[in-house]
């Protein structure tokens, strides 16, 4: 339990520093947002009433501590480009990127732990030799051109979805996640290959063991010996992988949600690089870290139920 | 490496795969079958013939040549991503992981939150500060892949430091230095090998998803993931032009990546 809570306080001040780390960088690099909105024609008199609004003439050091303090509060500040507060800018953008990735992550692991125990079933068939080769192709297809197939043949061949047909959720939930397959299963394809690297060699080696020869020689059968005794042993090595691959999820996200026209962060969060809009770049990556440590916090706390051996060790 | 190891079809079969890319691609960088960024209204859209065997985009760009040229640039990206991430992590892990101590614990505090983070987000947030184009985007890139070779080489050097070869190299009276780099190093390749193949990999394809997202390489240079976002709009009338580039890119991850699973490669 310690260290659990431990885990929790590191957590909390990654996040600071990221967060200290976005504020400096883009405090200290070249180039006048105040220009970057008027244009290079404005007049000195209009740019220094401007910086003023934008709050750019205090100090770095003092408007640091104003952002960090509203940070803490939830309160990004105001975006330059849009000119409203930027936590209500995003508020609505957050669960569209956060929905992708878990339902990428939900299509992954299914995907991959099916597929796993359906090859290592039956080691060195014909099923298991075309199953291997497939993966070996599906792991080296990026998902944005992942997406564009699957635009492709699911979409205007096959006419399953409507392309660009985007429903927000509060609108319709249930066309909303009917589109959202597509795009988490084109994020979910590449990491379930690797997912399933992973996972048949961990059920591969724990079959060889004595408590599996043990499990068959009771008479359970092979479908409940690879789901209910070897799959759990087999996970352990595996759920890092998870981790990592939930974080790559929501890099993935923001990628994807070019490819199928969702209003997500990852739109906002490029045309903010390109107008160097920075309340609402640092807002965004903020909320990214704290996605990734949370994720990173929940393996954590995953690989503890699967190996409660990890929580004794400590 | 000495040779292929017998009947190694990973090596063969994935080393066929990338020269498939690879050697059009430095035939790219001097020359290509028409100009990239020609534009050429009466071919707009063209389907694929003798003189344009992959057709032409929606400017009546020849797509051969520009696929010529833009995996070259993918290929120069990628290899100087992976020598700045691996010269430079091989530098710090070594250091740190050699010396250990409070310098060790506070860089690998750092390294972890750096690490965590998914190297594309990462090279996204340093094109987000430096500005986009070539130059930037290699230096973004290579930045962002620095973490995960400073993780692997530290632990190496954890391992190394008090095994006993190290140990009688100091006894003999080797510098701090002669012991990291000539003792240690040589004995670490295997890995480091490993996952230059892997990062070169990865490199590419974060290379090809910023140029998609449009804070890669800028128009009108040839890029493949930039080819990839404008092929989008012709995508039910002319899928070739997304295929074309999109198929590249895999042949050469997939080659790559067969040829850094191979008996010959890991078992040097």
């Amino acid at each position: 339990m310690t260290g659990i809570v431990k885990k929790i306080f590191s957590s909390i001040l990654t996040i600071l520093v990221v967060a200290c780390l976005v504020f400096l960088a883009f405090a200290v690099i070249p180039g006048d947002p105040a220009v970057a909105k008027l244009g290079t024609q404005a007049t000195p008199d209009k740019l220094a009433a401007l910086r003023h609004q934008m709050g750019l003439d205090i100090p770095v050091m003092k408007r640091f501590l104003v952002w960090i303090a509203g940070v803490i509060k939830g309160d990004f500040g105001t975006s330059y480009s849009y000119s409203m507060p930027v936590t209500k800018l995003i508020a609505d953008k957050l669960p569209v990127t956060v929905i992708l990735t878990v339902y990428s992550f939900v299509i992954m692991t299914a995907l991959s732990i099916f597929t796993a125990i359906l090859a290592a079933r039956r080691e060195n068939s014909v099923m298991d030799r075309v199953i291997q080769i497939v993966t070996q192709m599906i792991m080296s297809i990026p998902p944005f051109f992942g997406g564009i197939v699957i635009t492709l043949v699911f979409g205007l061949t096959l006419k399953l979805f409507m392309p660009g047909g985007y429903v927000s959720y509060g609108n319709n939930l249930p066309r909303f996640l009917g589109y959202m397959f597509w795009p988490a299963l084109a994020i979910a394809l590449p990491k379930s290959a690797m997912a399933f690297s992973l996972l048949y060699t961990g059920l591969v080696t724990e079959r060889k063991k004595d408590y599996a020869r043990t499990a068959f020689s009771r008479g359970n059968s092979t479908k409940d010996v690879f789901y209910k005794h070897l799959l759990r042993n087999a996970c352990i090595p595996v759920v890092t992988f998870f981790g990592m691959a939930l974080a790559d999820m929501i890099a993935g996200s923001i990628v994807i949600e070019q490819v199928f026209g969702i209003p997500g962060l990852g739109r906002i969060l490029l045309t903010s690089i390109q107008n160097r809009d920075y309340p609402v770049v640092e807002a965004i990556i903020v909320c990214i870290a704290i996605l990734v440590t949370v994720s990173n916090l929940l393996v954590d706390i995953l690989y503890r139920v699967i190996d409660p051996r990890t929580a004794i060790s400590e | 490496m000495k040779k292929i190891k017998n009947r190694d079809f990973n090596f063969i079969v994935g080393l066929i795969l990338a020269m498939i890319v690879i050697i059009p691609a430095l035939i790219g960088t001097v020359w290509t079958p028409y100009d990239t960024e020609a534009m050429n209204s009466s071919l707009k859209l063209a389907g694929s013939s003798l003189s344009h065997p992959f057709g032409c985009d929606n400017f009546g760009r020849d797509i051969l040549s520009r696929i010529m040229s833009g995996s070259s640039t993918t290929l120069l990206i990628g290899i100087g991503t992976v020598f700045i991430g691996a010269v430079a992590g091989t530098l710090i892990g070594a250091l740190t992981g050699y010396y250990g101590g409070l310098v060790d614990d506070i860089f690998m505090r750092f390294n972890d939150v750096m690490f965590s983070f998914p190297s594309l987000l990462l090279a996204l947030v340093f094109v987000a500060v430096m500005g986009s184009g070539r130059i930037q985007l290699l230096l973004a890139l290579g930045l962002a892949f620095i973490p995960s070779y400073v993780r692997i080489v530290r632990a190496e050097y954890v391992r190394a430091r008090n095994l006993d070869y190290v140990k009688s190299a100091k006894l003999a009276g080797a510098s701090d230095m002669r012991v990291m780099f000539v003792h240690i190093l040589p004995n670490i390749l295997k890995v480091l090998m490993n996952s230059i193949l892997i990062g070169f990999n990865n490199a590419v394809l974060a290379e090809a998803g910023l140029s998609f997202l449009g804070i890669g390489v800028q128009p009108p240079a040839a890029s493949l993931g930039r080819m990839l976002a404008d092929s989008q709009t012709y995508l039910f009338n002319r899928p070739g032009i997304a295929i074309a580039p999109g198929l590249t890119l895999i042949i050469m991850v997939l080659g790559i990546s067969l040829v850094g699973k191979s008996k010959t490669i890991t078992e040097i």
